[in-house]
């Protein structure tokens, strides 16, 4: 049930308009140099797909989808970071492109979370065992 | 007739529910009201009215009766019937309706067997079930009724979606369901052990079974969707850190928390207020994940949730049991005391590193999955995915593994670390030969720490059984055991996937031969083939494994014409070492076929030990019902000596 | 035996989950009622336009690039294409616009020649040029994420608003209204 709903975005998509035009050069290609191509995928798995917001553009056959695999590909290819290449994006779409939040003033309680659990964690149990052992 | 039948049974099951609950309160109170003494009946039949009224509607999904108006709109006459029975609980109303049915049965066996605890708390056990359930019975009979009638009947079904239209989605919600409603009868144990101020061992081994057949359900569940989006989806991704999923594994994540300190509290009483804290969280988790995917909240399409007053009746239903229940414990767990004390170096000591980092990786998902929602009270949109997610939660996970390794192997209260070590040999040479293997391919950090993390437990998860008659081991044991070796190997899958799969992506036509890793493909042809409501182009693949004897692949994309929907159906060969995942995708001009290929070394192992876990538990959970049984069997005959002998 | 000294623990602690829980439900009680909002809006406005330069799309009509875009009359930049339904139905409207005296520029993603002609035939031809884009990269360069859209363009070739989905018969005049202010 639970990815269903991811599922239909992915298949629902397509059906709202298809464009007869074959999928760009590099939507499912890889690159020739396989470091390349290991950087371009992860790009691509924390870039979400414009049109069925449930995913990221790796996993879509939503044809924008395979147009910004395209892009980023290229880009990649002409030797651009993967992460001037995110930076790119978020200038033009928002945060919300992309999987991977920065951290900025909004995010970071996102990071300070693990320190502040486990500082927490620590807390409690110190004070149990600290009585325990006495 | 049926829907009638279905619809009277319900409504008296919620009546029966009142009655429960009115009795529970009263138990508190006073003893020797005849109500008091009739809720243990009431609790049974009210389990198996529920009952009646899900076969009823099971019955009229299989015969399609489109009198009514759910199985119109979900079903079809032409689907197979496999899909028609799953399809009675692939919708909301259905799947309210199973699980207010799995609760009640649930209460019921519980007013059968449970005898172990004082009565008083047993009622007000069965008290707080009756109080979750009724805000259920009030969701159906008020704002989702599954037996609506139409009048007249629809001429014919709008069907049930394709992609759910599978035998391993068929299954994949109720399995959760099961295990949600499970951690309810955990919950209900806890609030009534809570009210009545009975946290002790045996509340503990009453509460046991439930925790763990949840438990058992929860992780099948969890599986089962993972595989199914692993293979149905074509990607080869098999978990995306999406908020449904995560929705699934939180209460999964609580759930293991609870089972690990319910074995504290059961064996040595200790951690009392913890656990009775875990049994609350962790049903909490089941509904919060519930509120989650059925409002739609957080999820970007809404498959489910098109009517926005589900989403506030579940948030209803939740503020009022979790509220109360986190109420009942701040006013009552002060006078629970923690219990019997123990070193930080002790079996006890282990499993509360377990619970706390358990927690710690529950905390970071919770948090990162409703943060786009935090975000937007402040007009930001963020997302959270797998770059937060994978490194975030392992801070937890990896060192909650590594003390399990040597966790098991501590003896209770009091150990050193000293008396263990010479055990610990093997299992730290097989990590460190993991490392070094992994740094030699140059592998990223997760997944070389997780390849070291596996080699090292595939041993230390055995250990526990080291100078063991093995004839003589107990099951629980076993079953520990087992859990343990699933998760290294679990583990182990995660890493070989992320860091050894080899993908090709091609444009090919028929005839030519594709390679990808050590697979050699030949592509031999592509036709047009019909299902029994579908039709598809198929293709036909030649896969040989370093020159072996070749394995046909057949990936297909159909077309289902009810509803209009299409699906990628991928293609897979299973080796001992790994997969081969083949997708057909769409023909370019040119006439070249589109194909995605993936050789994915070991993946199945996380399959199969996700499997090796859900049978551990299933071991222990035998083990412990046995003896249970045992135990009151022997009960049983002791109190019918005594009437006999009596006057 | 170690003495059973009872350890309760401190009260706050205890009713620190039902402070958290409450914290939850304000925080969706808050997200149910928020529209909910599904549309990825462009972060551009108020950006120029990058540097792009897009083929002709059809015979009778120029190419596309930035110059042209900023030669100091502001524009409608309106993305489409043939075989999107929505485009079809937002095509008077364009027309609209076009008598008005709107200066309409056109982008067809992902179209044929062919395909393009037929729908400008059927339902009009609005539009003084119309670039062709087969990788939709004039899309991710504006931020946009879909077909229909369209953007109001000053005269600098600055993007000054962005409108998600086809134009209603009523948003025709709050059109006009963007370009006349992006005039100014």
């Amino acid at each position: 049930m639970k990815r269903l709903l991811l599922a239909l975005a992915l298949i629902s998509a397509p059906l709202l308009a298809n464009s007869p035009l074959p999928s760009a050069p590099y939507a499912y290609v890889q690159l020739e140099d396989p470091s390349k191509e290991a950087e371009a995928q992860a790009l691509m798995q924390s870039i979400r797909c414009l049109q069925c917001q449930g995913q990221s553009i790796h996993d879509s056959d939503a044809q924008i989808a395979g147009d910004l695999r395209n892009q980023i590909r290229l880009r990649i290819k002409a030797g651009e970071k993967p992460e001037a290449i995110r930076a790119w994006l978020i200038e033009r779409y928002g945060d919300y492109v992309s999987y991977a939040p920065r951290i900025n003033s909004l995010t970071w309680p996102l990071f300070a979370a693990p320190v502040l659990l486990l500082g927490f964690a620590f807390f409690m149990l110190r004070r149990r065992f600290a009585k325990g052992d006495a | 007739m049926i829907a009638t039948l279905g619809l009277a049974a319900l409504w008296l099951a919620a009546a029966l529910a009142m009655l429960q609950l009115v009795g529970g309160a009263l138990a508190l109170r006073a003893n020797g009201n005849p109500l008091v003494a009739a809720l243990r009946p009431v609790a049974m039949i009210q389990g198996m009215l529920a009952s009646l009224a899900m076969l009823c509607l099971i019955v009229l999904f299989c015969q399609t009766d489109l009198s009514v108006a759910l199985v119109a709109t979900n079903s079809h006459s032409a689907k197979p019937l496999l899909y028609k029975f799953a399809g009675s609980w692939g919708n909301h109303e259905g799947s309210m309706l199973l699980w207010v049915a799995v609760m009640a049965a649930a209460g019921g066996v519980v007013a059968w067997v449970e005898r172990r605890l004082p009565e008083r708390t047993i009622l007000a056990t069965l008290g707080a079930q009756a109080f979750v359930s009724l805000g259920f019975y009030a969701f159906l009979l008020f704002a989702s009724n599954p037996f609506t009638r139409l009048d007249p009947a629809a001429p014919e079904g709008q069907g049930l979606n394709p992609l759910l239209q599978d035998p391993g989605l068929a299954f994949h919600p109720p399995t959760l369901y099961i295990g949600y409603v499970g951690l309810s009868v955990a919950f209900s144990f806890a609030v009534g052990a809570l009210l009545t101020r009975e946290v002790s061992p045996t509340f503990a081994r009453a509460m046991r079974p439930w925790v763990l057949g949840a438990w058992i359900f929860l992780t099948l569940g969890i599986l089962f969707g993972s595989y199914w989006a692993y293979y149905e989806l074509g990607w080869g991704g098999w978990w995306f850190w999406d908020p449904v999923e995560n929705a699934s594994l939180m209460p999964w994540l609580a759930a293991t928390a609870l089972l690990h300190s319910v074995s504290v509290l059961a064996a040595r009483n200790a951690l009392r207020a913890w656990t009775v804290m875990l049994g609350v969280v962790a049903f909490s988790m089941s509904m919060v994940g519930t509120f989650l995917v059925r409002s739609g909240i957080l999820v970007s399409v809404h498959a489910f949730a098109v009517d926005p007053t589900r989403g506030q009746f579940i948030l209803a239903l939740l503020a009022i049991n979790i509220g109360a229940a986190l109420a009942v414990f701040g006013l009552r767990a002060a006078s629970v005391t923690e219990g019997e004390r123990f070193a930080l170096t002790s079996r006890e000591g282990a499993l509360v590193f377990n619970n706390v980092m358990l927690t710690g990786a529950l905390g970071i998902v919770l948090i990162g999955t409703l943060y786009p929602l935090i975000a937007e009270t402040v007009g930001a949109r963020v997302s959270v995915g797998p770059p937060y997610f994978n490194p975030a939660t392992a801070i937890f996970v990896l060192p909650m593994l590594v003390v399990m390794a040597f966790g098991p192997l501590l003896r209770w209260r009091r150990d050193s670390m000293k008396r263990i070590s010479p055990l610990l040999l093997v299992p730290a040479t097989l990590a460190l030969c993991g490392l070094a293997f992994g740094i030699w391919r140059g592998i990223g950090v997760l997944p070389l720490l997780g390849l070291a993390l596996a080699c090292g437990l595939v041993v230390a998860s055995v250990m526990p059984l080291w100078g063991r008659k093995l004839r003589t081991v107990k099951l629980p044991l076993w079953g520990m055991v087992t859990a343990h070796l699933g998760v290294a190997l679990a583990l182990g899958g995660m890493a070989s996937d992320s860091a050894f799969t080899k993908e090709k992506l091609v444009a090919a036509r028929p005839g030519e031969t594709i390679v990808v890793g050590p697979w050699s493909l030949q592509f031999a042809k592509v036709q047009p083939i019909a299902g029994p409501n579908w039709t598809a182009i198929e293709a036909t693949l030649e896969a040989g494994y370093d020159g072996g004897k070749p394995i046909t692949l057949k990936p297909q994309a159909r077309a289902f014409w009810s509803p209009p929907q299409g699906t990628n159906e991928s293609a897979l060969a299973t080796r001992w070492n790994g997969q081969l995942y083949a997708v057909l995708g769409e023909q370019a001009e040119d006439g070249r076929w589109q194909l995605r290929l993936w050789w994915k070394p070991f993946i199945t192992l996380i399959w199969l030990g996700g499997m090796l876990v859900a049978l551990g538990g299933l071991l222990a959970l035998f083990g412990r019902v046995a003896s249970d049984l045992r135990r009151l069997i022997a009960v049983d005959k002791i109190a019918y000596r005594r009437r006999r002998q009596g006057p | 035996m170690s003495e059973q000294k009872p350890s309760v623990p401190s009260r706050w602690a205890l009713w620190l989950p039902l402070v958290l829980f409450g914290a939850f439900v304000a925080l969706v009680l808050y997200g149910l009622q928020r529209p909910a909002e599904r549309e990825v809006r462009s972060a551009m406005i108020g950006k120029p336009l990058p540097q792009f330069v897009l083929r002709a799309a059809v015979d009778d009509r120029p190419g596309l690039s930035f110059a042209d875009m900023a030669d100091g009359k502001p524009k409608l930049l309106n993305i489409f294409a043939s075989w999107c339904i929505p485009c079809a139905v937002e095509a008077p409207q364009l027309a609209q616009l076009r008598a008005q005296g709107i200066d309409v520029v056109g982008v067809a993603i992902r179209d044929k020649p062919d395909d393009l002609k037929a729908f400008l035939q059927r339902h009009g031809n609005p539009f003084s040029r119309i670039g062709a884009d087969d990788v939709s990269a004039i899309q991710f360069a504006v931020g946009s994420s879909g077909v229909p859209e369209s953007f109001v363009i000053d005269g600098k070739g600055t993007i000054r608003y962005q409108h998600i989905g086809e134009i209603r018969a009523d948003q025709v005049e709050m059109i006009v209204q963007k370009v006349r202010e992006a005039g100014q």
